[in-house]
């Protein structure tokens, strides 16, 4: 069986030049191995979906990607980490640099305590993307356009962005994610405190941001993985159990523990 | 099979748990009647505190003045007739003044008796006459009649600190005084007027002219000293500690001193700073640069465990946040983390000021202690701060500076009070909801 998968692996590999790929991957929070040889390819413009159970390593490989796990106290990340084939681990890179091309919307709604346009402006006025005012209006205004935003805020820009719904204050923070204009953006369960109705607004948005933007998703709704991304990997207890097209991932699971996580049978 | 189908043996009788409902209730009542007791106790002790301050002390902010008719002798306050202001200021006034009185009570003979007369007025009424004749000079040579300050026990005797019933031997304003006080009391010439030399003079030996304002001026030049010095330090330690430092055994050790230090007795900052900054460097004695130097080392801790407090409140998603969009820690910090921070910070700041202005031990040790009459003019100056000053007078025996020390504490509460609810106010202006 494991000879089947590794067989088949490559194969959904090869129909995309990978944006992001990591390789023997391990991660350690002082003595406890949290991530235990992680290999895994994202595809470029795709949304790559990551689930399994709670405390399985999921969030800890999505940390990787943009080195968030960077200010966690006693954290070890060991093995390659490569965006467009460049290693991101190695000395000299600067991070600031990486975190403007790996952009991240968290679990909760995390909008700074300032106006709309202010958290949007954020990241442009920090990365000098925007000449001039005229500049930095306009990507403010194409960030909520694409967050799906615009209409609902552009009479109130200058008020809190804390003062939003919580479905707003996410796609508020995924604007502030994409004003920076990223390759790659990580979410971690961006849903999670989402009601049903605005969270169906976020998967909706993830599809469109698809076109231009390469994905990565922590969900812990199999539905949700299952409707929004194009492939789907597993993870149980620091293992990378099984990675796959998401509907084959879902319908035929290779491995036991999969289709014992998928039909609910523990998790 | 599972545990959940298990049945534990229960006794469940109507009859127990109605004891120990009843029980519950009880107890839950004594302890609200506990708790109210308590509070009542702490406001009837801080109010008995308070008022017996008050009581004591309001009198301090009135003087008690003497109207004097003054026959303002130009051939004693201005004998070479060209206003020179030299000869204004040398003149003596109260001279004139003991004049007027002997003019007044013209029976009072003897030398001894004399010399009680002029005892009625304040060392210090002199001057007062010497204002009125500095402000306006084309009165000299005409007759006035002005208010001059009493003596301090003259003073006491009109509030009605000296029993007029004891014998004369116990007393220390004899009868006659009374005498010549209550005639010009019948005259109408005897007034309790604000007492403006309370907030705008030195210290002095006499009570009627002590003020506090050298105190506070001394207290205003040593607390900015203690601010310059221990916010900026205290805010980037508690920053690097907060927001830079690797957790490890260093810097929980610089964690567990810092909360040590915040737990020394302030008289060993004030020992500290005799032997560091008077001793080593040589620094001037009794100045607020050094007394502000030491209160910064005795406020520096509050500051930062108020400090880092603040910082660590601010959640940690917004940290996450800002370096999700690419700032650098230091961006994180500045722009994000120190803004939503600063009300606590200031607040901090603010009790700890509140803390130095309050403190007495340790500038003792310095010799911010001597008996000033200047008012300081800059922080090398010699200085007293305004706890200092109570304790000054506290320690004075003439009976009216009891109403000086009273009339100085409700002079400090009122600037503890305004600091605390200054930072009360920016903790609730800026405080921030996530």
């Amino acid at each position: 069986m494991d000879a089947v998968a590794e067989a088949e692996a490559p194969q959904t590999m090869l129909q995309n030049t990978p944006k992001m790929s990591t390789r023997r991957v391990n991660v350690y929070y002082g003595e406890t191995k949290a991530l235990k040889d992680v290999d895994l390819d994202i595809g470029e413009n795709q949304v790559t979906s990551l689930i399994g159970p709670s405390g399985c390593g999921k969030s800890t490989y999505l940390r990787c990607l943009n080195r968030m796990n960077d200010v966690i106290d006693g954290c070890r990340v060991e093995g390659d980490i490569t965006l467009d084939n460049v290693d991101i681990y190695r000395s000299g890179l600067d991070v600031v640099q990486l975190r403007a091309r790996v952009g991240m919307v968290f679990q909760k709604p995390n909008p700074f305590p300032k106006s709309i346009y202010d958290n949007i402006a954020y990241g442009p006025r920090l990365h000098g993307l925007a000449e001039t005012k005229a500049d930095l209006d306009n990507i403010v205004e194409i960030s909520l356009t694409r967050a799906g935003l615009w209409k609902e805020v552009k009479d109130r820009l200058l008020a809190p962005g804390t003062g939003l719904s919580g479905g707003q204050q996410q796609r508020l923070c995924i604007a502030r994610a994409i004003a920076v204009n990223p390759e790659v953006i990580l979410m971690d369960e961006p849903c999670s405190a989402l009601d049903p109705i605005a969270t169906a607004r976020i998967e909706e948005l993830i599809d469109e941001l698809r076109q231009n933007f390469t994905i990565v998703i922590v969900t812990h709704s199999m539905q949700q993985a299952a409707r929004v991304s194009q492939k789907t990997a597993f993870f149980h207890l620091g293992d990378l159990v099984e990675v796959s097209d998401t509907e084959q991932l879902f319908t035929n699971p290779r491995d036991q523990r999969t289709q014992g996580y998928i039909t609910g049978r523990f998790g | 099979m599972t545990d959940s189908t298990a049945r534990v043996p229960a006794l469940r009788r109507a009859d127990l748990s109605e004891q120990r409902l009843k029980r519950r209730y009880a107890a839950e009542k004594r302890f609200r009647f506990y708790g109210l007791a308590a509070i009542f106790a702490a406001l009837a002790i801080l109010g008995l505190l308070i008022g017996t301050i008050v009581l004591n002390g309001h009198t301090a902010f009135v003087q008690t003045h003497l109207e004097i008719p003054v026959f303002l002798d130009p051939e004693v306050i201005d004998p070479e007739g060209n206003g020179d202001p030299g000869a204004l200021r040398r003149a003596d006034y109260q001279g004139l003044l003991k004049k007027s009185l002997r003019e007044r009570f013209p029976d009072v003979s003897g030398r001894r008796d004399r010399i009680k007369l002029y005892g009625i007025l304040s060392n210090g009424a002199g001057l007062d006459l010497r204002a009125e004749v500095q402000a306006d000079p084309s009165i000299i040579g005409t007759n006035q009649t002005i208010w001059v300050k009493s003596s301090d026990d003259i003073d006491s005797l009109v509030k009605g600190y000296i029993d007029r019933d004891l014998p004369e031997g116990d007393r220390r304003v004899k009868d006659n005084e009374i005498a010549w006080i209550d005639a010009l009391e019948a005259d109408g010439g005897v007034e309790k007027q604000f007492n403006t030399t309370f907030f705008t003079a030195g210290d002095s030996r006499e009570p009627e002219q002590a003020g506090i304002w050298g105190a506070a001026v001394g207290s205003f030049f040593t607390l900015m000293i203690t601010l310059i010095l221990s916010f900026p330090i205290g805010v980037l330690s508690a920053i690097y500690l907060e927001e830079f430092a690797p957790k490890n055994r260093w810097t929980d050790l610089i964690e567990v001193n810092i909360n040590n230090l915040a737990a020394v007795p302030s008289i060993i900052f004030g020992l500290l700073g005799l032997a560091v900054f008077l001793g080593v460097f040589g620094f001037p004695r009794s100045a607020p640069l050094v007394g502000g130097m030491v209160l910064a080392l005795m406020t520096l801790p509050t500051i930062i465990i108020a400090a880092r407090a603040a910082l660590k409140a601010v959640p940690p998603s917004i940290r996450e946040a800002a370096l999700g969009v690419g700032a650098s820690r230091l961006q994180v910090v500045t722009h994000h983390v120190l803004p939503l921070a600063l009300p606590g910070i200031m607040t901090g700041t603010i009790i700890g000021m509140a803390q130095a202005l309050g403190e007495t031990a340790p500038l003792l040790m310095i010799g911010m202690v001597a008996f000033i009459v200047d008012v300081p003019g800059g922080v090398t100056d010699p200085a007293t701060v305004l706890p200092v000053q109570i304790f000054l007078w506290a320690d004075a025996p003439e009976r009216a500076f009891v109403e000086k020390t009273n009339g100085a504490i409700m002079v400090l509460l009122a600037f503890l009070i305004l600091m605390n609810a200054l930072a009360v106010l920016l903790r609730k202006r800026f405080e921030r909801q996530w």
